[in-house]
Parts: C-alpha cells; structure tokens; sequence
C-alpha cells in the first residue's frame, strides 16, 4: 500500500515508472510487427548500431542535450539497418552474419569515436556507461518529456496505417498486389522501430533493448491469434512489467532498473509460454492426455 | 618483446582464434548466436567467481564456457517449443541471462573487480601490464590465453573437420551418416564460448562478435571451397587486427573499436570488389551482357531483313531507331560495337552482316 501511494507522490519513482511503462508500451507494440516479420533481432542490431550516432552527434554539436543525442541514435541505427538490408540483398550473405556484423562493427566504430571524444573536457565515459545500460533511475520529466515526443507519434502512426501494417506483416506480396507502398510501408516501420530503440536506450540501455521489442510481443503472441488483441496485450505486458521493475528497483538493493524490467518481462513470457491457452505447453500436454485416455 | 609489438601479437592470436569457429557459424546461418554467446558468458563467469572466490581461477574458464552452451540450450528449448522463432528465442534468453548477471553483480559483487563494462568492452593497450611466468617466460596473460583458445580451436578442427564440414553444408546426409549433428553442434558451440572467454579480455564481448563474423563473411564472397575459405578468414581477421591497432596508435583511439572498425572495411572491400561475386564485378558483368545483348539484337534484326525487297530500308542506321526502339546515340553506339567485332559491315547508310554475324544470329535464334 505504502508503495502504491510512492508510486503517485514520489517525484523519482513516479518519474521512473512513467518513463519504463511508456518505453513498455512503443516497444511492446512495435514489437509485435518485428516479431511477426522476422525482425526480432534487428533491433537489437539496430541498437548497437546507435553507438556512433550518439557519439557523432555529441562531437558535432558540443550538447549532451538528450534530443539531440537521440536524433544521432536515430539516424545511425537507421543506416544500419539499411545496410543490413542491402548486404543480404546484393550478396549472398545471410540475414544472420549480416546482422552481427553491422551490430559489432557499428559498436567498434562508436568506441573509436567515443575514444576520440575523450580528449575533449567533457569525458565521454559516463555517456558510454549510460548507453550501455540506461539511466532508468537518473530520468527526469524533461527525459520523459522527449520520449514522449518520439514515443507518442510513433504510437499515433501504426494506429493511423493499422491496415497497411496489418497486411505488410501477414501477406506482403498480397499488400504489393494490391499497389500498396510497400518498401515505403517497411521502411516506415523499421522507422518507427528506430524511434522505440531510441527511447529504450534512455531507459534500459543497448544491451536489454532486444528482449523489450522481443520478449512482449512473443508472450502476448500465446494468448491470442488477433494481431489487435496482440497489440494490445504486448502493450500492456510492456508497461506492467516497466512499472513493476521499477518499483522493484526503488525497493531492493543494487537492482537497477533494466534488469529488473527485462526479468518481469522473462517472466510474463515463460509463464505464457507455460499456461496460455491453446497454445502453451502444459495446455497442449494435457490435451494430448485426454487424446490418449480413451484408448487405454 | 616491446610492448607495442606483444599487444600486436596477441591482437592477431585473438582474432586467428575468433575467424576460425567464426567460419562455420557463417556458414550454418548461427552468426546471432555469437552475438548472445558472447553476452551470457559474463553470467558464467560472475557464478563461477561466487564459487571459487577469485578472478585468476580457471574455473572462472569453465564456468563462462559452460554458461555458452546452456545459452544456446535454452535458445533451442524455447524455440523448439515452436511456439515462438528462433531468432526471437534469442532475443529472449540472452538479456534474460545478462539481466541476471548485471543484478548479481551489482548486489553481491560490487566491492570486487567485475567491471560490466570492461567485459563489454575490454582493452588491448592494457594487455601487456597483466604478465604470468610460463617456464621461466615472463608472458602477458592475453597471449598465453589467446594462445591457447587458438591451440584448441585448431585441434579441434583439425580432427573433426569432416564431420564440421559435413553437417554444415548437409546436416540431413551428416545424420543419415551416423554423424550426430547435435554432437558435432554444441562441439562448435562450447568452441565459440571457450573463444568469446579467451578473447573478451583483450578486445570486450561486443567486439568478438566482429572479430567472429565479418572475416568468415568477407571471405566467404571470395570462395567456394572450405579449406580457402577458413584460410582467407584468418588472414583478413589478422591484417584487419594489424591494421586496427596501426590505426588506433596512429590516431590515438580504442584500439578494439578500430580492430572492429577494420573488419568491417575488409568486408566492405569484398563485397565491392570480390572477383565475380562483387558488386562491381556484378555491375560489369551487365554492362557488358547488356551490348552483346543488343549486338544480338541487332544481327538477328539484320538476318531478318536480309535479301527483302525493303532490304536497303530496314537495313539502316536510322532504321534501327523505330523499328527496336533504341535511341538514336545507343543504336549508333551498338553498331560501332557490332563493326568493331567484325559482326557488321557499313556501307553508307545501310548495313550488312558479316559471316560472322550470320552465325551469331542464328545461334541467338536457335537458342
């Protein structure tokens, strides 16, 4: 009880929890798309990639002002997943190593400029620590303020081309038979994605970014076979599990936030992988018991 | 030694060993798992330190490795519930397990030297200052480490090359062999974990996965055969080493982010520039398919017309325009061509076929 009322006056936890719950929410529903595209691991790709990004924008501008970092994460992480995709189209190699590669050799470039920015007076140490594991508990509403700028858009666009996304994901060449867009469909999508990386990297850091694009929308996948009621429950899985890691983290000892969200989100998974049903495991076990009983 | 030359020698030992069993996860699509491989090993390493007390134990060794290959365990059990892809299983289990090790670290550890992020990130340039004494030789520790990841590596697939090969390009036949794929599978597997150990001190886990990937695949645009292509990778992995740490002294920069950095100058070299399979081979190739395309076009419209009464009419340069729908510059252009190979004669305005171009237009028309 104390710590529901924490959670609407303290200015630090509300603060924490408003900013997991809302990352929880972007990425749990661009998640969904990524999942059902085979997309699942270029967001993490795509996250390391934002390494040079943060890192260029910080040597050209001279601020460690939050947008425009996130602005240079942006467009870094979006080269890369271009030329993921054009690697596995002009040459026979797989989307597999292509991903890797970019991943790490995107991160060694980040670390060489990075290394570079470290002979200017404002040492960019603290910001390598703080993209690779978020500031979840250094948020402050002007943070919070910035993920909801590139947070809500995002949110509004898979509402406004629901249809489009819908088909882009189930049935591509039907949706390019029907004349619509769709390379300018995908790349708007791997866009907004981008927008969900570049708030998670605020919060949760690279490293744990793929299991928020990953991990809601393969638990809300369990429960349902509608793609808006899997949206919707990614969602929410999101969020529940962004608040909850927060509280968790403000509660316990040397628990800090990302790990914290990313266990509850393991979690929620594994329990629906377990009982969902229909599809989950100890359900379709049982079922196959009563196939069985009769015979016997 | 001087220091500059060890850190050099062990910056090659490391990637040798890392292009090695790199080459076949290239090969049997499994590059993501490095990428998950290489992040769980810290949970590996933070419960075998919990149980042995140190940092300097082996089992610190064995603990990492043996976490690589529950990780690709539990990868494999949770997508092979078919409930969910694999790709998507990775993108689970991994942050899952690092999360784990982040929290036990900064709860139970924190008064120890675990740095999260020098196992992410390591650094080379400090290699030379940790030294072991090895017979009386006073050795850095990265090198004898590297040396050995790089010993084992070669052994193991000195002597189970067949079997490597076999279930990579064949798992179906490799099983209807008798060669247990699963075996020979996680064999790789512990051997891409023993590697991400052995390598992270000296270039961090992120950067193994460069080290891993890219040489196998730039090499992998260059051959066909496996025993070139496992030859070519360790040499790009090495000169990319030598090159990075050229490039990190000369620039004063990390020296693991430029080894990285170079690994992926050498693929982007390949991919442009591979005989036959790069891209401006390929973009050569359809140029030079597209003239002799149209040269064939052109003798096949020749062939047609020849010896009809509208012969002198068709048979013209300007013709050429109206009749193929080529522009008036391209058709002049294909003609000069076709004269040049001794396809097509000019005589005035009009156009006639040599021997030659007879022949090749009814090859074109029989084929």
């Amino acid at each position: 009880m104390e710590l529901l009322t924490a959670l609407f006056t303290d200015y630090t936890l509300r603060t924490v929890a408003l900013g997991a719950a809302l990352l929880g929410v972007v990425s749990g529903v661009l998640g969904c798309f990524a999942v059902l595209r085979r997309q699942a691991l270029l967001g993490d790709a795509m996250s390391h990639a934002a390494l040079p990004g943060i890192a260029l924008a910080f040597w050209l501008t001279g601020q460690r002002d939050s947008l425009v970092l996130l602005i240079g994460a942006t467009v870094a992480a979006w080269v890369a997943a271009l030329l993921i995709l054009g690697i596995t189209r002009a040459s026979r190699i797989k989307e597999d190593s292509a991903l890797a590669m970019t991943l790490a050799v995107f991160f060694g470039l980040g670390l060489v400029l990075l290394s570079a920015l470290q002979k200017h007076p404002n040492a960019a140490q603290a910001g390598l620590k703080t993209f690779l594991f978020g500031q979840a508990a250094a948020l402050v509403e002007e943070d919070l303020r910035v993920m909801a700028l590139l947070g809500v858009p995002a949110l509004l666009c898979v509402a406004l081309l629901w249809k489009q996304f819908k088909l882009l994901s189930f049935d591509p060449e039907y949706a390019a038979s029907l004349g619509m867009p769709t390379g300018f469909l995908s790349v708007l999508l791997t866009t907004l994605m981008v927008l969900a990386i570049a708030i998670g990297l605020q919060a949760v850091g690279v490293v744990l970014m793929s299991a928020m694009l990953v991990a809601p929308a393969a638990a809300a996948r369990q429960w349902t076979n509608r793609l808006s009621a899997m949206v919707l429950l990614a969602a929410a899985f999101g969020a529940g599990a962004g608040v909850v890691g927060a509280v968790i983290s403000a509660t316990a000892r040397g628990i800090s936030t990302g790990p914290a969200v990313v266990l509850c989100l393991t979690a929620i998974t594994l329990v629906s992988l377990l009982m969902a049903p229909e599809r989950g495991l100890l359900w379709s076990a049982w079922r196959r018991r009563q196939l069985i009983a009769p015979v016997e | 030694m001087s220091p500059e030359l060890e850190v050099q020698l062990i910056a090659v030992i490391v990637a040798t060993a890392c292009a090695l069993p790199g080459a076949f996860l290239v090969l049997r699509r499994m590059a993501m798992l490095s990428d998950a491989i290489s992040h769980t090993v810290l949970l590996g390493i933070v419960l075998a330190y919990f149980i042995s007390g140190t940092l300097g134990s082996p089992l610190l060794f064995v603990g990492a490795a043996a976490m690589g290959v529950i990780t690709v365990a539990l990868v494999e059990l949770v997508g092979g519930s078919g409930l969910v892809r694999e790709d998507a299983a990775i993108g689970i289990v991994f942050p899952a397990l690092f999360s784990i090790a982040v929290i036990l670290i900064s709860r139970y550890a924190g008064n120890v030297h675990l740095d999260v992020d020098s196992v992410l990130l390591g650094e080379l340039i400090f290699a030379p200052f940790d030294r072991v004494m090895l017979w009386g030789l006073d050795v850095p520790r990265a090198l004898l480490i590297g040396t050995s990841t790089l010993a084992i590596n070669l052994a193991l697939i000195g002597l189970f090359y067949k079997e490597l090969k076999l279930t990579s390009f064949d798992p179906g036949l490799a099983a209807a062999l008798g060669f247990a794929p699963t075996l020979v599978h996680y064999g790789l597997m512990t051997m891409v974990s023993v590697t991400a150990v052995g390598a992270f001190d000296a270039v961090g886990s992120i950067l193994v996965i460069a080290l891993m990937v890219a040489p196998p695949a730039a090499a992998y645009l260059l051959t066909d055969r496996l025993p070139v292509m496992l030859l070519l990778s360790v040499l790009i992995g090495a000169a990319s080493a030598i090159a990075g740490y050229r490039v990190a002294h000369w620039l004063d920069v990390s020296v693991g982010g430029a080894m990285a950095t170079m690994t992926g100058v050498a693929f982007g070299l390949a991919l442009l520039f591979a005989p036959g399979r790069g891209l401006v081979a390929g973009a050569a190739r359809r140029q030079r398919q597209r003239w002799e395309f149209a040269q064939q076009m052109l003798t096949l419209h020749l062939l047609n017309h020849e010896g009809a009464a509208e012969a002198s009419e068709e048979c013209s340069l300007r013709h050429l325009s109206s009749d193929l729908r080529w522009r008036a510059d391209f058709a002049e252009e294909v003609v000069r061509r076709a004269e040049r190979g001794g396809l097509v004669r000019r005589a005035g305005p009009a156009l006639t076929l040599t021997e030659r171009g007879r022949q090749m237009a009814r090859e074109a028309s029989l084929r």
